[in-house]
């Protein structure tokens, strides 16, 4: 298998197979907290996208000519998460100076992504998963591919629950419940990616 | 009366304010790991030794961490016990380090930890935010070791490992330990505290923030920290500039009315 085949099917791996929230279970509370409007969920979704190519891209970096050849591997978690955090700022200052129609959609989202548990996950698991191979690009296509995943999901869920707004829910679930049942449903639809690959 | 103190501490986190079952906090985690009880156990159990010990240390650093930089200061903390844990499980208990994988890294990233650092730690004494640790630990250990358990015995028939169930002629239905099973027993959980009224972060109303909602607590969500930080410092700097012009305005006052009583003096 050549690079470019093998970058596609990371890709593909990464947004439907292993979905990040409906198999994963990361980055589940915007998932139930940002899904009430389509356009919210989406501003939510490209967010995401956004942040975790960089991560992704700057903390395999950092693994490769830092932690690695230092023999600091075990301080991943530490500096990775300190890494995403500050990029998060730093992505928010630019964002705001020379892309002000961008902040504007985007600014409420990017702090909390930052606890964004998806992001340190992709993070985590690209060193994992390809530190023997081409490490920087896999992990920006499994990043993007992960964020896609995030915005597929979380996008489709806002469009069924502004449907299930009108719908007559039996007290008790409304509200959390329902979403949650949704979710599962969801999730059984994605099990359906498990065979394609 | 202090040790009441303590006590009580303790059974607030396991109880009346149970991290998961009433701040529904931690739902990653809760979701991802309880295939089975004996993998919740384990979680639960590294989340309360990595909450004890950063509690602990932030109760006890509170007022020497200055506050415009206690985010990035809890999260160091906070990282180096789940490194800590991390590495002590994969040296003692590798078959748990295994099945729990990529989730015990993901401990930093716990709403749990870091909303107790910031709505408890940073405000109450090392000792008595050591108690509250033990006591939001074990509780949430005992959530999603309860969670895991149903998990385990609908979707495996087995309970610890041990064969019940499926003994008696039960066929396991493995859709609850795979992933939809997870949602479901969760949206059931809470569906039955709605139905008995019991409290629960996400039956509230009015949390104040409908629309970047969390799913439960907003006051005690990680996120909302970052939010809340960013508009102190915006106010600190805009008081700040309001007294700087304040001053100045006053200053300027001041010298005026020096200057016309020194006209007037010359009159």
């Amino acid at each position: 298998m050549n690079v470019v085949t093998e970058l596609i099917l990371v890709l593909i791996s990464a947004a439907l197979v292993n979905n990040v929230i409906l198999s994963q279970f990361l980055g589940l509370c915007p998932f139930l907290g940002v899904s009430k409007k389509v356009e919210t969920a989406a501003g939510m979704g490209v967010a995401v996208i956004f942040v975790i190519t960089i991560a992704s891209a700057v903390c395999s970096a950092i693994y490769m000519f830092i932690l690695d050849p230092l023999d600091l591997t075990y301080l991943n978690t530490i500096v990775f998460i300190l890494v995403i955090a500050a990029l998060v700022q730093l992505v928010e200052m630019v964002l705001k100076k020379s892309m002000p129609a961008l902040y504007k959609a985007l600014g409420v989202y990017l702090p909390l992504i930052t606890t964004n548990c998806a992001v340190l996950g992709v993070a985590l698991t690209n060193v994992q998963k390809y530190a023997d191979g081409n490490l920087m690009l896999f992990s920006i296509f499994n990043g993007a591919g992960t964020a896609i995943g995030f915005t597929i999901a979380i996008v489709l869920m806002a469009s069924i629950r502004e449907r299930i707004e009108h719908n007559d829910v039996t007290k008790s679930f409304r509200g959390q419940p329902i979403v949650l049942v949704t979710a599962g449903l969801m999730a059984i639809a994605f099990c359906g990616f498990a065979g394609i690959i | 009366m202090s040790k009441n103190k303590y006590i009580s501490t303790l059974t607030n986190g396991l109880f009346k304010e149970n991290p998961t079952f009433v701040l529904m906090l931690g739902m990653c985690p809760t979701l991802a790991v309880t295939t089975s009880a004996i993998n919740g156990l384990g979680m639960g159990l590294s989340t309360t030794v990595v909450l004890m010990l950063s509690n602990f240390f932030i109760g006890c650093l509170r007022n020497v961490i200055p506050d415009k930089v206690r985010i990035p200061a809890y999260i160091v903390i906070i990282a180096s016990f789940v490194t800590v844990v991390d590495l002590l499980l994969q040296a003692y208990i590798p078959s748990l380090y295994e099945s729990l994988g990529i989730y015990i890294p993901l401990i930093v990233v716990n709403c749990i930890i870091f909303g107790r650092a910031e709505s408890f730690a940073g405000k109450n004494p090392g000792l008595l935010s050591l108690f509250d640790g033990i006591g939001m630990g074990l509780g949430f250990t005992g959530a999603i070791t309860i969670i895991g358990l149903v998990r385990e015995l609908l979707g495996a028939g087995t309970f610890f490992g041990i064969e019940v169930l499926t003994k008696i002629g039960y066929t396991p239905a493995s859709i609850f330990i795979m992933a939809p099973g997870a949602f479901f027993v969760l949206s059931v959980l809470t569906a039955l505290q709605n139905k008995l009224k019991a409290p629960s972060a996400t039956n509230v109303e009015g949390s104040g923030c409908d629309q970047i909602a969390c799913g439960g607590n907003c006051s005690t969500c990680g996120g909302s920290v970052f939010v809340s930080n960013k508009g102190m410092i915006e106010k600190a700097k805009a008081e700040a500039d309001a007294k700087a012009a304040a001053e100045k305005a006053a200053k300027a006052a001041a010298a005026k009315a020096a200057k016309e009583a020194a006209s007037k003096e010359e009159e």
